[in-house]
């Protein structure tokens, strides 16, 4: 398969938690609609990224895509095959193929095993006919790839620190060679100083083993680096999908320019030079989202009678960005409000 | 929260069914002593025998005895009668139901007070001799047994017997003898009563409130200039406490259900007394009626914990 | 007169392991409206340094040394009584996580008046009057109902407001912010910060501002201290900081997080190694571990936080000679790595600072 034939298609994705009530047997009066209708396509070998508030499902849809949970409709399509209802013994041969990797590197590791049995533990459970000596050196070689010292390994989590510990993370997600790598906030719980030792290595990982990953954060600046497009999640929908550099340069939809507006920039003179956009309010509940486009509530930009009734669709607008918009922004507008587009 | 509560109570039913099922079946399918022969006295006749069985229905099959025992419960609240002395049950559990409330309710208080204080010293002054002496002493007494405690107690204290004779001797508590008398007789039996849970309870809290007191929210409450005390009062104490109080309504619901060891050393008449000297004599309606009463008491107090519990901490919701 | 003098402060631990220097000689001092911001990682002593302003960090195991001065009066050796006249009334503070820093059974209403009464005498009536008025300040809608609500009940940025609302029932000179935004989503951030800024301009109060995030001090700051291992090691108006930073480690942050303003296909530059132990701290400059530029003598002296000159009132404690800092910045913003500008730096000849050296000499 070719480089940047999609991997995975995901088509009007739906995962509603079912809120229940009622004496004896619970009805179902209402759902938490954490993803609802999202559809995008994962290419081969590049890095997708899923930005949004918290709320916004896009843990949800990562979940999801692993298959962690299980989707209320819609279809997963990796390489063609549909795996949104496949039972948990049809699914395996493809868990070996998606991994993730998880935000917290101090409670995603179990405290009692050592990094070695750790890092082993994907080989045991998908390649068991591997011997315990092949094991051990192959799970050396991984310690090594991640920039780890193999000599520890027979050291506990604890005797690590946060970024050692996520590099174990890393390890133990690419110890089957996958074809998908779901990152779920890999970064935020770690020191900025060490941030960037494991963006570098998740970079430099993709490009050597040729790795699709999914990167999800909420910093806005550490998924412009990461990723190659990205899909901005708001209250469970994809409001806006395009190329990096499209989406900085002119984000199109108006929740997207928020965001951006809102991320500080480290750099004095900008930061004077921009109107910040700030958004009133909070993000609704996602048990009673909005009508018709679920950010008219918000959104600076609205026309009643037109935002409130009519769901606007993902189309492509101005500079190939698609954003489910009616009033998309203008470049003009960008540019007050994200001083860093270079648009 | 109306309709929790009454899916509450309709489980605590279900619930109760079941427990009834249950020892119904362990008294009287399992081998224990046939009723008949216990009832027919000394000199019992295979006739005699064979007339009571007759008369107590027990040749009936299981489920006939059974459902004409719920029944009874049901519709006539008869938890049936003591084969020994022929004496319905109802009215023995509720002749000594008042003495075992005075007994558990009057302990409860006690502990309740000595755990919180001793608890609440101990963790503000963490890792002082103070609180060192306070855990030991607490670590000895859920260690000591009951009776062991109740007679160190009466050897110790009681008016006959006791070195110091400050409080009335075992056998004397009489709640017909008014109040004050009564609570005068039940001074030891509180005290042995409450030792061990004072001892849990101190441990329960201490932990909880130095747990607490390391929260963000005390942070906050130190930052506002709040003394010292306020902090530890009513913003630690009131989250460290609330918990508490969930352990506080099951072990009193267990506990009505019979102190059987402290009621036994200091001869109260209570209903563990009763389910004691009934199982004793092989007394089984007897037992069966207390072990429901046990349940009863149990399922109760966790309701009531459960609804306090949502007015007592806000976050919680039914 | 600066509102907030702190000399020399240190704030050691002694603990099962060994003494922690949490916070190790540091001086920095705010006038009164200003906004200072303390920049640093977990463990830099960025919190425990503020939290000694307030007092909190009394107890049986800390040794706490220096001079605090607050409106001119000492704090450090003032007793519990004056300094909690002080905590919640002149000087208030709000924390990270909001729904934790609020007790979770009390309402809201009743926790703001609290604070209100342990500072001033007035009655429950007009005690919620003011918590309603304060509340409204920043930006809740119907303060007077929401003050019947509990924490839970809000969301995360509310709650936040909540908090900024109760640290200036009793008109504070000055707030401590300890990374107020940290546990926020980004637009959420946006509107707190907003709400600084509003307040710091209406009300005229001074703020300390402690976060790991320098892109938050860029927004909202004045003045800029960069700590490290318990020290300050580079201090300067906010400006500064960004246009001419002096201190590797300075340089090590800016280059090391991903920004909106750079190329996006940039190299990220991390800072190698990782942050110290304060109990065994390296000897000499404690980042020599980890800094690209370290020569044989920083692991042996100790740098100070000395005036950088030409620059007024920018201060930094780095042992390599100005003009080689000044080469291997200008380098170093370029894009260049640091192996690369080091070269440059090397190749201009710029190793031939004065002070430095003094330095280095007498230690050697």
């Amino acid at each position: 398969m070719a480089h940047g034939d999609p991997l995975i298609e995901v088509r009007d994705l739906v995962k509603h938690f079912p809120i229940t009530k009622g004496l004896i047997r619970a009805k179902q009066v209402g759902a938490v609609q954490a993803v609802d209708g999202v559809s995008f396509d994962i290419r081969e070998g590049e890095t997708l990224g899923l930005v949004g508030e918290s709320g916004c499902g896009k843990s949800t849809t990562a979940r999801l895509l692993t298959r962690l949970l299980d989707p209320t409709s819609g279809t997963i399509e990796f390489r063609g095959k549909d795996i949104a209802s496949l039972s948990r013994k049809e699914l395996k041969p493809f868990r070996r193929d998606m991994q993730m990797i998880f935000q917290d590197p101090y409670s995603s590791l179990n405290p009692r095993k050592t990094v070695g049995s750790i890092i082993s533990e994907p080989f045991i459970i998908h390649e068991p006919s591997v011997g315990e000596k092949d094991r051990k050196c192959r799970v050396q070689e991984l310690m090594e790839q991640v920039g780890l010292n193999p000599e520890h390994y027979n050291r506990l989590p604890h005797e690590f620190s946060g970024g050692q510990r996520q590099r174990i993370g890393v390890a133990r997600a690419i110890a089957l060679k996958p074809k998908l790598i779901v990152a779920d906030e890999p970064v935020s719980a770690l020191d900025v100083s060490i941030q960037a030792q494991i963006l570098n290595l998740l970079r430099d990982l993709q490009r050597e083993l040729g790795l699709t990953i999914v990167f999800i954060a909420h910093d806005l600046s550490v998924v412009r680096h990461m990723c190659d497009r990205i899909a901005v999640m708001y209250l469970g929908r994809v409001v806006e999908l395009a190329g990096a550099d499209e989406l900085y340069n002119h984000p199109r939809h108006p929740y997207t320019g928020a965001l951006l507006s809102a991320v500080p920039v480290p750099d004095p003179r900008l930061a004077k030079a921009k109107v910040r956009q700030v958004l009133t309010g909070d993000v609704p509940s996602p048990t009673n989202p909005p009508s018709a486009c679920r950010f008219h509530t918000r959104c600076p930009k609205v026309v009643m009678g037109k935002c409130d009734v009519d769901d606007p669709a993902l189309d492509p607008k101005e500079g190939g960005n698609l954003a489910a918009c009616h009033f998309p922004l203008s470049d003009r507008e960008v540019a007050t409000q994200v001083p860093t587009a270079a648009a | 929260m109306g309709t929790y509560i009454l899916r509450r109570l309709l489980w605590t039913v279900v619930l109760l069914f079941f427990v009834t099922a249950l020892t119904f079946l362990i008294f009287n399918v399992l081998p224990t002593a046939d009723p008949a022969k216990l009832r027919a006295g000394r000199n019992q006749t295979p006739e005699t025998v064979a007339a009571i069985r007759d008369q107590l229905n027990l040749d009936d099959p299981f489920l006939t005895r059974f459902f004409s025992y719920l029944g009874d419960l049901l519709f006539h609240f008869d938890f049936g009668t003591s084969v020994l002395n022929d004496e319905p049950v109802r009215p023995l559990i509720f002749e000594a139901l008042p003495n075992t409330l005075m007994l558990v309710l009057g302990a409860a208080v006690v502990w309740f007070v000595i755990g919180v204080v001793i608890g609440t010293i101990s963790a503000v002054k963490r890792g002082s001799i103070l609180d060192r002496v306070a855990m030991t002493t607490a670590l000895v007494a859920i260690s000591a047994p009951v009776y062991w405690l109740g007679l160190v107690a009466l050897y110790l204290f009681s008016s006959d017997l006791g070195v110091l004779g400050l409080f009335p001797a075992a056998g004397t508590y009489d709640a017909s003898r008014g109040v004050f008398t009564s609570i005068s007789s039940l001074f030891l039996p509180w005290l042995v009563l409450a030792a061990a849970f004072s001892a849990i309870y101190a441990r329960l809290l201490r932990s909880n409130l130095l747990e607490t007191m390391s929260e963000d929210y005390i942070r906050t409450a130190r930052a506002k200039g709040l003394k010292e005390r306020t902090v530890v009062f009513k913003h630690g104490l009131r989250s460290a406490i609330t918990p508490i109080i969930t352990v506080l309504g099951l072990d009193i619901g267990i506990l009505l259900g019979g102190a059987i060891l402290t009621e036994s050393v200091f001869g109260i008449p209570g209903i563990g007394r009763l389910s004691f000297d009934a199982i004793q004599r092989n007394d089984i309606d007897i037992v069966q009626g207390a072990t429901l009463f046990l349940a009863l008491g149990v399922c109760t107090m966790s309701l009531l914990v459960d609804v306090l519990y949502a007015f007592l901490d806000p976050r919680v919701r039914y | 007169m600066a509102l907030l003098e702190v000399e020399d402060l240190r704030v050691h631990f002694k603990t099962d392991d060994g003494v922690v220097k949490a916070v190790d000689g540091i001086s920095y001092s705010v006038d009164a409206g200003q906004t200072l911001g303390i920049v640093g990682e977990s463990g830099s002593g960025k919190s425990v340094s503020s939290m000694t302003v307030m007092g909190l960090t009394r107890a049986k195991n800390a040794t706490i040394t220096g001079s605090i001065r607050f409106d001119g009066k000492e704090l450090l050796t003032a007793s519990e009584d004056e300094l909690r006249a002080v905590r919640g009334g002149p000087i208030s503070m709000i924390f990270q996580d909001p729904l934790s820093s609020l007790h979770p059974m009390y309402k809201i209403g009743k926790q703001l008046v609290e604070a209100v009464r342990t500072h001033q005498d007035v009655s429950k009536a007009r005690a919620l009057d003011r918590a309603v008025e304060m509340l409204g300040l920043v930006g809740i809608p119907e303060p007077r109902r929401r003050a019947d609500s509990y924490p839970h009940e809000f969301s995360g940025g509310m709650r936040q407001r909540v908090m900024i609302a109760m640290a200036l029932c009793n008109d504070p000179k000055l707030l401590i912010a300890d990374e107020p935004t940290t546990a926020l989503d980004v637009t959420v951030q946006a509107q707190i910060l907003d709400l600084l800024e509003k307040l710091k301009r209406e009300l005229d109060t001074a703020i300390v501002l402690i976060t790991h995030d320098l892109g938050v001090v860029a927004e909202v700051t004045d003045d800029i201290a960069v700590m490290y291992a318990g020290r300050i090691v580079e201090k300067a108006h906010r400006d500064d900081i960004f246009a001419a930073p002096e201190h590797p480690y300075t340089w090590g942050l800016l280059r090391s997080i991903p920004r909106l303003d750079s190329p996006r296909d940039e190299e990220l530059v991390p800072i190698p190694g990782r942050p110290p132990s304060l109990i065994n701290p390296p000897s000499g400059c404690s980042f020599h571990p980890r800094c690209p530029y370290v020569r044989e003598a920083h692991t042996r002296v100790d740098p100070l936080l000395e005036a950088v000159p030409g620059a007024a009132g920018h201060e930094v404690a780095c042992l390599l000679p100005p003009a080689t800092r000044r080469a291997l910045w200008a380098e170093l913003s370029t894009g260049a790595d640091p192996e690369a500008a080091k070269a440059v730096a090397t190749a201009a000849g710029a190793g031939s600072g004065t002070g430095s050296v003094r330095r280095e000499e007498e230690a050697s």
